[in-house]
């Protein structure tokens, strides 16, 4: 199986939905003649031509608004947002607009939009540029949102999600782009709501989403090699619709679980994860649920504070070996 | 020093008064038929009955939240939306009553929508603020304040990326062109060329702040801010329904033909206050300004006037006009009335078109929370 980048699976997942659907097209700042800020679009230009890839203003509300217009009438709008951080200023749309049409029109209108683009921390450009909104947009129905996690995952999922009828935000991160992973030409496709286990384990369950999927296979490493813990990694990949299913077979199996996201810890995304492991796998647990969360503070932008704030292998490994 | 709150300001400006029988005469409107003609009155009677007889089932305690009447303006709707064709497409903001009618939505499914019922257009789930109907290419009915301006500038950019000879109307108020969004839709409308024709329906007041207070413009009036889009703009009065469709023809004209957006601005007036929770003239306005526009203003009464002097109908005619809208009115009320609330379980209907299509569902997991 040849062997690309998280990049490379995006824009090939892109590539492929392109020639698939005359109705899809990219629009976003940077993403056309410049090749995008990240380079997820370069050569798209080229290959399919300013109809079907779009630079866009600086305008986050004006341009996705208008996204989630066209795709009232059928166009299948795929926005790139340089960081999920720009995403505030265009909160009414994405998370009023997108979310509600079709609810409040009685279900007359769907809206096939995909917004995608990194959300992450750890990278050195403080608070504003360092948000992970997941937790938000689950907090809004008529909106799914996936993290992928790999490259295999990231061509999966925004296939899926450009295919989808329903608004879909993927997100992304800076720190995983060049990430290397092995990618099926084919045209397979990843669904969302499907949790995958990233490392199978008996002792206890890593639970986890976006790049803190990665920390917690490094921290699993630890607790094999150090300590002769088996951890199982279970990474969501979907977090609405959520598979409920994984998550409470796996504690259910291991009966202790340790919760890692990059959202900071008050309503984050393994708040409800906890209190579904709690509510439907309580008589399995042998230890409280412990959770590893972004330090609760504005991202800081000083490097090496910045990678204390963020989730790490060794908190992780503590917070285990608490509960092991 | 000048203080800068002490800087005179332009005020909203009002038209020269309107001259329906020369302006019936202008190229958008010498060849309406006098069924046409008589349409027109109609479609802007029934609007302003449904509304009245809305305020009163309000004030009955049968509808909740918030009624913002359309009374005074009916001749935007009804003159704007005569002009569409197959590929035009509307969209408005919360005041969304008349368009709603004027797209040729029934009586019965926008009353019921006002009292929540199953029965209404959207099923009970939008209320007063959020009509739809896109089998009648009307996009809403939106709450939020400029919040459909992008959508606008989207159905116009459907438009034309599938090829397809159309405009879309985008209605705001006069509150919404201090908005971002709208700003941002209209750099995006001229800088891509994209069909879309807003109209702003200038009544004077954003909620209870005058145009003076809230928004900085040319003597010339708001539209004027189109030239730093380089856009194309026009103020229209919107007592005639003949300006209206003269000037929004040209505007569509524009959009369809040449793909240019235009930026346009109806003055009109609202008797009612934003909101009926709204405190109204106490506050924000005099007695005798609503009392004027009433009197000397009013679209539909010059309008009545201009069809009795062109003999079109006759008193008893109009009368008979008057009353079937009363009667259609009140019937939908009682539809309304006797019409079920949406069951508990249509509540988490229509939130995600693929669990309403369950045959076509591939998502896997959970996608509602409700224990």
């Amino acid at each position: 199986m040849p062997e690309i980048t998280y990049r490379q699976a995006l824009k090939d997942a892109m590539i492929d939905e392109l020639k698939r659907d005359e109705n899809v097209v990219i629009i976003g700042e940077e993403v056309a003649q410049y090749n995008g800020a990240y380079k997820v679009t370069e050569g798209l230009l080229k290959e399919f031509g300013p109809k079907r890839i779009v630079d866009a203003p600086i305008s986050e509300a004006g341009f996705i608004g208008m996204g989630i217009g066209a795709s009232m009438l059928g166009i299948r709008p795929v926005m790139e947002l340089m960081f999920w951080s720009f995403a505030y200023v265009a909160w009414d749309q994405i998370i009023n607009n997108a979310a509600s049409v079709r609810y409040m029109s009685g279900g007359q209108i769907n809206v096939p939009i995909v917004i995608r683009g990194p959300a992450n921390g750890g990278t050195g450009v403080g608070a504003t540029h360092s948000h992970t909104p997941e937790n938000f947009i689950a907090n809004t129905p008529g909106l799914k949102v996936v993290c992928p996690a790999s490259p295999y995952d990231a061509k999966g999922l925004l296939k899926t999600a450009i295919r989808d009828n329903d608004p879909v935000y993927v997100m992304e991160s800076t720190i995983m782009y060049n990430d290397v992973g092995e990618v099926p030409d084919d045209d397979y496709l990843v669904p969302l709501g499907k949790a995958d286990i990233k490392r199978e384990g008996t002792d206890l369950s890593l639970i986890a989403h976006g790049p803190s999927v990665l920390v917690c296979l490094e921290a699993a490493e630890i607790l094999k090699s150090e300590h002769d813990i088996d951890a199982e990694v279970v990474d969501l990949r979907s977090i609405r619709p959520l598979d409920e299913e994984t998550i409470v077979n796996s504690v259910k199996k291991t009966n202790r679980a340790v919760l890692v996201e990059e959202n900071k810890p008050f309503c984050g995304v393994d708040a409800q994860i906890a209190y579904l492991i709690q509510n439907q796998a309580f008589d399995y647990l042998d230890a409280p649920v412990q959770r590893v969360s972004a330090i609760d503070a504005p991202a800081i932008y000083s490097p090496p504070l910045e990678k204390i704030q963020l989730p790490k292998a060794d908190v992780v490994v503590k917070k285990a070996l608490e509960i092991c | 020093m000048t203080n800068a709150t002490e800087t005179k300001k332009a005020k909203r400006q009002k038209p020269a008064k309107a001259n329906l029988a020369k302006e019936a005469k202008s190229q958008a409107n010498k060849d309406l038929s006098d069924e046409q003609l008589v349409g027109f009155y109609r479609e802007m009677v029934r609007i302003r009955r449904f509304e009245e007889r809305s305020l009163r089932a309000y004030q009955q305690g049968k509808i909740a939240g918030f009624l913002h009447l359309y009374i005074g303006q009916e001749s935007i709707a009804v003159g704007c939306i005569s002009l569409m064709q197959e590929n035009d497409h509307v969209i408005t903001a919360y005041r969304d009553h008349g368009h709603a009618l004027a797209v040729g939505m029934s009586m019965d499914e926008c009353m019921a929508e006002l009292f929540g019922k199953a029965t209404g257009c959207s099923k009970g789930k939008g209320g007063s603020m959020h009509y739809f109907d896109p089998a009648r290419n009307y996009w809403g009915g939106h709450g939020i304040v400029a919040g459909q301006t992008p959508l606008g500038a989207g159905l116009a950019y459907g438009l034309k990326y599938q090829g397809k000879k159309g405009c879309a109307l985008c209605f705001l108020g006069d509150g919404a062109i201090n908005q971002g969004a709208f700003h941002e839709s209209l750099n995006l409308a001229s800088l891509w060329d994209l069909p879309v024709v807003y109209i702003i329906e200038n009544n004077g007041y954003s909620m209870g702040t005058s145009q003076e207070r809230s928004s900085v413009h040319p003597e010339i009036g708001l539209a004027a801010r189109a030239d730093g889009y380089n856009m194309n703009w026009a103020k229209i009065n919107g007592e005639s329904l003949f300006d209206i469709r003269e000037g929004v023809k040209n505007a569509m004209d524009l959009a369809r033909n040449e793909c240019k957006p235009s930026l346009l601005e109806i003055h009109t007036y609202r008797y009612q206050g934003h909101s009926i929770a709204d405190a109204n003239h106490k506050k924000y306005r005099t007695k005798e300004e609503i009392d004027d526009y009433r009197k000397n203003h009013d679209p539909i009464t010059l309008y009545r006037d201009f069809i009795l002097k062109s003999k079109l109908l006759d008193e008893d005619q109009v009368k008979q006009i008057d009353q079937d809208a009363k009667a259609e009115a009140e019937k939908s009320a009682q539809f309304a009335e006797e019409s079920p609330f949406p069951e508990e379980g249509d509540i988490v209907k229509d939130v995600y078109w693929e669990e309403d299509n369950p045959d076509q569902k591939v998502s896997e997991g959970r996608i509602f929370f409700n224990d």
